[in-house]
């Protein structure tokens, strides 16, 4: 059973990858480009189009360790800023209005919804899931009680809600069921695999590193 | 979402400065608007229902702005403090149980951990004729456009304090435990500073559009909620269709002064079920003196929606507004005081 859901995982992992890649070559490639041929040459591919009156501002994030400078719209939201700017695209965009959870990143070790943050507004240290795993591609315990536990159907919810754990455990409110319930309320899933992500969290909350590490 | 210059305040002078000189109408529709954790402004940005065309930040307020202490006169509470804060903070939840309680039921932790508590009692309505464009009529959203929702779906719209011009519900909770602790407010405006009850900041539905007293490049600096013999046996009860995550359909923010069973002082707020922060003052006098028993306590909700308009589908919240409320009161007479 485990084994058999491994591998179809295996298999969408794959599309994905081939998924994204055929949308981000074919917009470089100016499928995308010619709706847009007024601003090609000032605006760089990944840019969304200038818009009358919109400011650009310098801001600079730091995430997952890495500080990186980056000219945005003030619109921007952080999530936009991690996807569309700095390619992080593990943090979804679900319902972009704060309702569902699946933006969930830390922001200086608290856990906020980047949908509703203005990327110009971050003042400390953004933590993703891509900043979970350790360098050496040893995933972090939370990410790894949740393929253990299959704590997830369709996925989409699924860095948000690891996210939300981690921080969860941190905060201090993992300690029974219903307080994992309570303190995961801010994270939707759709597929319902709420008892499984309840069985992730505490299966891994005795294994997390301190704080400090994490975030 | 609509174009926006952005700039950061260093400190509350400098935020009301940045915010003076605008022409006195509704402050929710002034072209400078301050923003601080931005749930709800950048939520009804992204619905173009918030249009501002300049955005303050006030984040950098929290080296001034972000405390809770405790002192002979009351709980005093910086604007800029994180919800998240307040519901952890272990002398609020021993001595004003209330105001922690209402901000361990709201939101989620992530919001919590974003929202401060101006913003949080400065929230919008919820009514998805209001945040939704697509419906032709708002009066809060378009003043004198009328109201979708008089005639549409009612479910989660008021019973309490409505106008012919606009039924939404306050959908707050910590701004329920204000009114009844009858906190002031403090104010910084371009030209100096003022307080004011928090009962009189919210306005009622005659100008739908104008939501609070507050005018444009008026800042909410912090919060001074009283000490009385009331604020340790207070409780918030709060009742809605998902467990967690969700907003009031019913809500009662209750405070007890009580000599055994006898009622020396009763403080009253509802919320989910008015059009503001909403103060029972019938059911609180209906309580003086008298016993608390279950009889007492229904006679005091039937006194605190004497006075309810219903619509089609939100009649039931009169009847569970009240079972809100006697719930609430016979909780915090079985609370055991240290």
């Amino acid at each position: 059973m485990r084994m058999w859901f491994h591998k179809i995982a295996a298999m969408q992992s794959d599309d994905r990858v081939n998924r994204r890649r055929f949308l981000l070559s074919a917009g470089a490639a100016g499928v995308v480009a010619p709706v847009f041929s007024a601003m090609a040459s000032s605006a760089p591919a990944t840019a969304p189009p200038a818009v009358a009156g919109a400011t650009e501002l310098q801001v600079v994030l730091t995430v997952n360790g890495q500080t990186r400078s980056l000219s945005l719209d003030s619109r921007t939201t952080l999530l936009d800023g991690l996807r569309d700017h700095l390619r992080l695209t593990g943090s979804k965009k679900g319902c972009d209005h704060g309702q569902c959870g699946a933006c969930t990143v830390l922001v200086g070790g608290r856990r906020v919804l980047a949908c509703l943050t203005l990327a110009v507004a971050v003042r400390e240290p953004v933590t993703t899931i891509e900043g979970l795993a350790r360098p050496d591609g040893t995933l972090h315990p939370m990410q790894q009680a949740f393929i253990d536990e299959d704590a997830f159907q369709c996925g989409f919810c699924t860095p948000g809600q690891i996210m939300s754990a981690v921080a969860c455990v941190h905060e201090g409110y993992a300690a029974n069921e219903a307080q994992i319930r309570e303190y995961m309320s801010g994270n939707l899933c759709r597929c319902a695999a709420y008892p499984h992500i309840v069985a992730a969290i505490q299966a891994a909350k005795s294994q997390m590193p301190p704080a400090s590490s994490a975030a | 979402m609509r174009p926006f210059s952005y700039r950061r305040a260093r400190d509350a002078a400098e935020a009301t400065h940045a915010a003076a000189g605008q022409p006195n109408g509704p402050a929710t529709a002034a072209a400078v608007q301050f923003i601080a954790g931005g749930t709800t402004m950048l939520d009804l940005m992204k619905l173009d229902t918030a249009r501002p065309q300049q955005l303050i930040d006030i984040a950098d307020l929290r080296t001034r702005c972000d405390y809770i202490r405790i002192d002979e006169h009351g709980l005093h509470l910086g604007a800029l403090t994180r919800m998240q804060r307040l519901a952890e903070d272990p002398m609020v939840n021993r001595v004003y149980p209330l105001l922690a309680q209402t901000m361990q039921l709201a939101a989620s932790p992530q919001v919590r951990n974003m929202a401060t508590l101006a913003g949080n009692v400065l929230q919008r309505s919820r009514c998805n004729y209001f945040r939704n464009g697509g419906w032709p009529k708002c009066n809060k959203r378009d003043p004198g456009s009328g109201c979708s929702a008089i005639d549409g779906v009612t479910r989660k719209h008021a019973v309490l304090g409505v106008g012919e011009h606009c039924i939404s519900a306050y959908p707050g909770d910590f701004a329920q435990a204000l009114v009844a602790l009858d906190a002031t407010v403090e104010i910084l405006t371009p030209t100096g500073a003022r307080t004011l009850r928090f009962e009189s900041l919210h306005l009622g539905p005659e100008r739908p559009e104008l939501e609070t007293v507050l005018l444009p490049g008026e800042l909410i600096t912090g919060f001074l909620v009283p000490a009385g013999p009331w604020t340790q046996r207070s409780t918030f009860v709060k009742v809605r269709d998902r467990e967690s995550y969700e907003f009031a359909l019913a809500s009662a923010a209750v405070a007890l002064h009580l000599q055994g069973a006898r009622v020396l002082a009763a403080r009253i707020g509802l919320g989910g079920v008015a059009y503001r922060p909403w103060r029972a003052h019938e059911a609180e006098a209906s309580l003086i003196g008298e016993m608390l028993t279950e009889g007492s306590a229904q006679r005091a909700a039937q006194a605190a929606f004497a006075g309810a308009i219903t619509h089609e589908d939100n009649a039931f919240k009169v009847e569970l507004g009240r079972r809100t409320l006697v719930r609430a009161l016979l909780q915090a007479q079985a609370m055991e005081i240290a």
